[in-house]
């Protein structure tokens, strides 16, 4: 495989696996009632159980039981009925219990799998070996005050998913591809926002080295690493890091690193070498989860079309490119987009979905992405809405007007917000196809360009593009363009 | 006419609404009372603007008919119960200054009927301790005295300043809590009534956590029915904790019928132990005799787990309290000793902050937990205290409440055992195994030992079923006519 | 199993509770003797015993997702040793 790092020794095989901590999507917070918004005031949306009170208990969401169970099934995992909330205790600023909630011996969500889509039109099955919930940390400011670390607990007790991946990855390619196809599916089902800008999805990243073949190596841990270009960044150069000190006759320590997006370096995180001991055990504020498997197949119910099946249907009812269809699932929101344009496309041009569906996906992937590109927009807040489009391209397919008259019909829409038929209407761009009036525009060219009508007559064919280009002009770009060749020819050829 | 402060929580609810006196005058006698009983150091802190408001409050309702059975009855609050804007520090230094923002539901359940509170009371540091010698306030001193003896004695732990100013009468009763033994065992050792209720049956919002699984409040009072009455207003289902259960709370006084014939008392065997004195066998063979005279059947049992109680406890509370006490650490509130780094700041502040026996049980607890040592200890703890909870469900397979002695001795002198943690930690022999099983008990004034003084009776029932304790217990208490009262030793000079 | 001076140290630190060289010997001997006593649970045989994870015969309620907290800086800062700009302020922490 193409994958390996080829070292001065051989060749090294990366292995990657992944944690990923996702942010539920939840009023308020796993175990108080206090807002997550992102961004306030500081301490200004914590309560006093977030802040530790003494005598302060915590309390579950409910909606992030849900939300953890519904992730879990979109993964294709086992949902655990029965599962408990520990405490893992360590001393932080910003821990102010002195221990996270988390889930340890029996987290809510257990095995379960990930198709990843490769450049190459490949796919690859990466497992998962659990899901728990606990709470996120605060925050803490090193750099306000010359002697002082400052404390936000604004972040203190939101619900996080850990999703912890298998050691099943084994390129920066495939742990970026990994990271986006479970972006796309917590999108999709509502789990998580998937905003790594905003620490909404944060990963941990394991990484060792060895020979192909062989025993796994010893891993480093790194931490908290915030976009899906820092994580691959972060794997290539820590994957060499480990390759250049085993090839140095090295060993690797296991150890916790820290990624600087500025240098594109991992480097050790020297307040946590010591060995932790988190002392682990059963939270005895809580008591276990026990969920229903009523409970959980509503969820299951409440559950969209995934993106690997939505995907699979595009390509086989509706007869769409693989490419297409990629583009299309990879956002929940593309993909409603396409299916409500198709619809609306079907039923103005009176044709079937799949013969249509090519068109509509290729405008979508093509003109509408590029536009929105241009404008540094997303489809979220696109200008055009799905049914705008599907009155353009209905216009297009049905012959009213040419493809060239289209884009310019388009731009006219990004700029103006008006419906297409009304540009047309307005601008009188409907295509000439009255045979009666393109003949006119063909007698006149023709009058016009006598000598060169002789020249081609005389065996000049490439002269047939000169008129085509002509007739044309005098429509305004207006005229059928198939009605022209055919009409001209016959003409030129009399 | 007698002082108002001899007078039971019921007669004070009975003169209250009979208007014999207001509920500012009852106050009154109690924060008299107080000034002169500072010697017993069972009050922390005094709060007598609020308790003269909360009085007049109090006699408004009485007024207007609103009252309840606790309205304008004045109450002595453990330290660690929080109370909103007073000194709330588990008689901690590491809460220094503590003012919680916010009420205990416990004691906001007591003031919502009315209750008058009079201040917070001594205990041991975060209720670790069985004489409230731990305390950073100092040792409280129990009331009683041996016959022609004047050694200070202890009134138990960790309550000790709720035992002590009840039987003190330096309040009408005060507010508990029983992590092992700590409502029984001073209430054993003070003359009064401790009921530690089912685990679940009084709210833990608000409370100073020392061991979350089997921390649990309640009342201490002169009488049976004056716990019945106090427990009716500590305990609610809330929604704020997890492990409080939501089942209607019963009218308690409603329970205490006297009628106790055909009722199964179990007798364990266990609880013979080795070293006990006879004072204490004795005491426990008249109560079942006392129980027998009033009709019930009384059954020989088996709790073959019970001497592994002990060792059970001292896991999994340190265990717990290690990571419950994480939490102080100077950064939130309370003391803080700054130092090089947060590290530094941390372990100094915990140093100074923590007296030595929170420490030793910190320390226990982190280690228990560490690893390699989890499945050793804890979950090996943990386990044999399913097999302790399985023995009490056998039992009741049988019997309907089970008698025991509460502790193991009557009170003992300052200074007697604190040297030695372990003996220490064996007052609680008898209280533990129902902690542990989370199971209502009782102790009820028995009688008075060799050198005259007082020794309880224990009463454990079945879950949820504190009606049945009561109504033993009262039994019991009108059998033994316990009426001796402490020589008031304290503010003659 | 019991402890040595070095493993009081250890869990001293894991506890962030400065002890004192001196202090660390007779700790060795206290926490040795509890040890000792909680020893006896060796003797019960635990197999297939599930442990206690409740004493509380309940499952758990969980909570509406409703914001019902919070929005109290005040009260969250009032007890704190150091605060400053609406944070909590701590001796600076290296990474
Ligand atoms: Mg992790
Ligand atoms: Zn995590």
């Amino acid at each position: 495989m193409s994958n390996y790092i080829q070292g001065a020794t051989g060749d090294w095989e990366i292995v990657i696996g992944l944690e990923v901590h996702a942010q539920v999507i939840s009023q308020s917070k796993l175990f108080s009632g206090a807002a997550t918004a992102f961004g306030s005031e500081p301490n200004t949306q914590v309560s006093l159980v977030d802040s530790a009170m003494p005598g302060m208990l915590p309390v579950i969401n409910g909606e992030c039981v849900r939300q953890a169970v519904r992730t879990g099934l979109a993964l294709g995992a086992t949902i655990n009925l029965y599962s408990v909330f520990d405490r893992k205790n360590y001393f932080y600023a910003d821990l102010p219990q002195g221990y996270q909630i988390s889930q340890f011996k029996h987290p809510i969500v257990g095995e379960g799998d990930v198709v990843i889509d490769l450049d190459n039109e490949q796919s690859k099955v990466v497992g998962i070996e659990r899901i728990h919930l606990e709470q996120d940390a605060g925050k803490s400011m090193h750099d306000q005050h010359p002697t002082m670390t400052y404390v936000d607990l604004n972040r203190s007790g939101v619900a996080l998913m850990e999703i912890v991946s298998k050691p099943d990855m084994r390129s920066a390619e495939e742990a970026g591809a990994y990271l986006r196809k479970l972006r796309t599916i917590v999108r999709y089902i509502g789990s998580c926002d998937g905003n790594m800008e905003q620490g909404s999805m944060r990963a941990d990243v394991n990484v060792s080295v060895r020979r192909p073949g062989e025993e796994l190596g010893t891993r480093c841990e790194i931490k908290n690493v915030n976009s899906i270009r820092f994580v691959q960044q972060s794997i290539d150069y820590e994957a060499r890091r480990q390759v250049d000190i085993l090839e140095d006759g090295g060993q690797i320590d296991q150890e916790t690193r820290l990624f600087d997006a500025n240098s594109g370096v991992t480097r050790s995180m020297r307040s946590k070498e010591e060995a932790h001991d988190y002392r682990y055990f059963p939270d005895p504020d809580l008591l276990p989860l026990q969920l229903d498997q009523a409970f959980v197949d509503a969820q299951k119910e409440s559950l969209p079309e995934l993106p690997d099946a939505k995907k699979a249907r595009f390509i086989k009812d509706l007869g769409i490119t693989a490419y297409n269809a990629s583009v299309l699932v990879a956002e929940q929101v593309s993909a409603a987009y396409f299916e409500d344009m198709l619809a609306d496309l079907a039923k103005r041009t009176g044709k079937a979905e799949k013969d249509v569906a090519t068109a509509a996906s290729n405008w979508i992937t093509g003109e509408l992405f590029g536009a929105l590109n241009k404008l540094g927009q997303s489809i979220t807040d696109s200008p055009i809405a799905a049914g705008q489009a599907a009155e353009l391209l209905a216009l297009q397919l049905d012959g009213t007007i040419s493809g060239r008259i289209a884009k310019d019909v388009f731009e006219i829409m990004l700029e103006s917000g008006k419906g297409a038929e009304e540009i047309v209407e307005e601008k009188g761009l409907k295509q000439v196809s009255d045979t009666g009036a393109i003949e006119g525009f063909i007698d006149q060219v023709m009058t016009e360009n006598a000598a060169k009508v002789e020249e081609y007559r005389g065996g000049k064919d490439k002269l047939f593009g000169f008129f085509v280009g002509q007739v044309m002009k005098k429509t305004q770009g207006k005229a059928n363009p198939k009605v022209v060749n055919e009409m001209l020819k016959e003409k030129l050829d009399a | 006419m007698t002082e108002l402060t001899a007078l039971t929580l019921a007669e004070a609810r009975d003169g209250l609404v009979a208007g014999d006196f207001s509920a500012r005058e009852l106050t009154q006698s109690y924060v008299t009372a107080m000034e002169t009983a500072t010697e017993l150091n069972a009050y922390i802190v005094d709060t007598p603007e609020q308790a003269f408001s909360m009085a007049d409050a109090a006699d408004a309702r009485l007024k207007d008919g609103t009252a309840k059975a606790m309205t304008g009855i004045p109450l002595a609050i453990k330290d660690l119960f929080c109370t909103r804007d007073v000194h709330s520090c588990s008689a901690s230094h590491i809460l220094n200054g503590f003012q919680p923002q916010y009420e205990s539901t416990v004691t906001q359940n007591l003031w919502d009927d009315g209750a008058v509170m009079l201040g917070k009371v001594n205990m041991d540091e975060f209720a670790m301790g069985s004489s409230n010698e731990t305390s950073y306030y100092g040792p409280v001193r129990n009331p009683w005295k041996a016959s022609g003896s004047e050694k200070e004695l202890v009134p138990g732990g960790s309550s000790g300043g709720s035992s002590a100013a009840v039987a003190a009468e330096i309040a009408v009763a005060a507010t508990g809590t029983d992590t092992g033994g700590s409502i029984r065992q001073p209430a054993a050792f003070t003359g009064t009534v401790g009921l530690k209720p089912t685990y679940g049956r009084c709210s833990r919002w608000g409370i100073i956590a020392f061991a979350s699984s089997l921390d649990q409040a309640g009342p201490i009072t002169r009488t049976v029915r004056d716990a019945a009455i106090m427990l009716e207003s500590m305990a609610s289902f809330d929604p704020k904790d997890t492990t409080s259960v939501d089942c209607p709370v019963p009218n308690y006084e409603a329970a205490l019928t006297g009628d106790i014939r055909g009722l199964k008392v179990g007798i364990p065997k266990e609880y013979h132990a080795d070293g006990v004195p006879e004072d204490i066998e004795k005491i426990w063979k008249q109560g079942i005799e006392w129980l027998k005279d009033a009709g019930a059947e009384v059954v020989d049992i088996s709790l073959p787990h019970t001497k592994y109680a002990l060792p059970t406890y001292y896991i999994v509370a340190p265990a717990e309290a290690s990571s419950n006490l994480a939490r102080y650490d100077g950064v939130k509130y309370g003391l803080r000793v700054t130092g090089e780094s947060l590290d530094d700041m941390y372990a100094l502040t915990r140093a100074e902050g923590f007296g030595d026996e929170v420490k030793r049980r910190i320390l226990i607890g982190t280690y228990v937990l560490s690893a390699g040592y989890y499945d050793a200890y804890y979950l090996k703890a943990q386990k044999v205290r399913s097999l302790i909870a399985r023995d009490f469900a056998n039992a009741y397979e049988k019997v309907d409440v089970i008698l025991t002695p509460t502790a193991p001795s009557a009170a003992f002198a300052l200074g007697e055992k604190s040297s030695d943690p372990l003996e220490m930690y064996l007052n609680d022999i008898f209280t533990v195994p129902a902690s542990l099983a989370g199971l209502p008990g009782i102790s009820v004034p028995a009688g008075l030992s060799q050198d005259g003084l007082p020794l309880g009776l224990q009463l454990i029932g079945r879950a949820f079923d504190e009606e049945t304790v009561l109504k033993v217990g009262g039994v019991l208490e009108s059998a033994a006519q316990f009426s001796a009262k402490p020589a008031k030793w304290w503010g003659a000079k | 199993m019991s402890v040595d001076k070095n493993t009081v140290a250890k869990i001293a630190h894991l506890a962030r509770i400065k002890v004192p060289d001196a202090s660390l010997e007779p700790l060795v001997g206290e926490l040795n003797n509890i040890l000792d006593f909680v020893e006896q649970l060796n003797e019960v045989n635990t197999d297939n015993v599930a442990p206690m994870t409740s004493v509380v015969a309940a499952t758990m309620v969980l909570r509406d997702d409703d914001i019902t907290a919070g929005d109290c800086r005040d009260e969250v800062l009032a007890n704190a040793p150091a605060a400053e700009h609406g944070f909590f302020a701590v001796p600076k922490v290296i990474e």
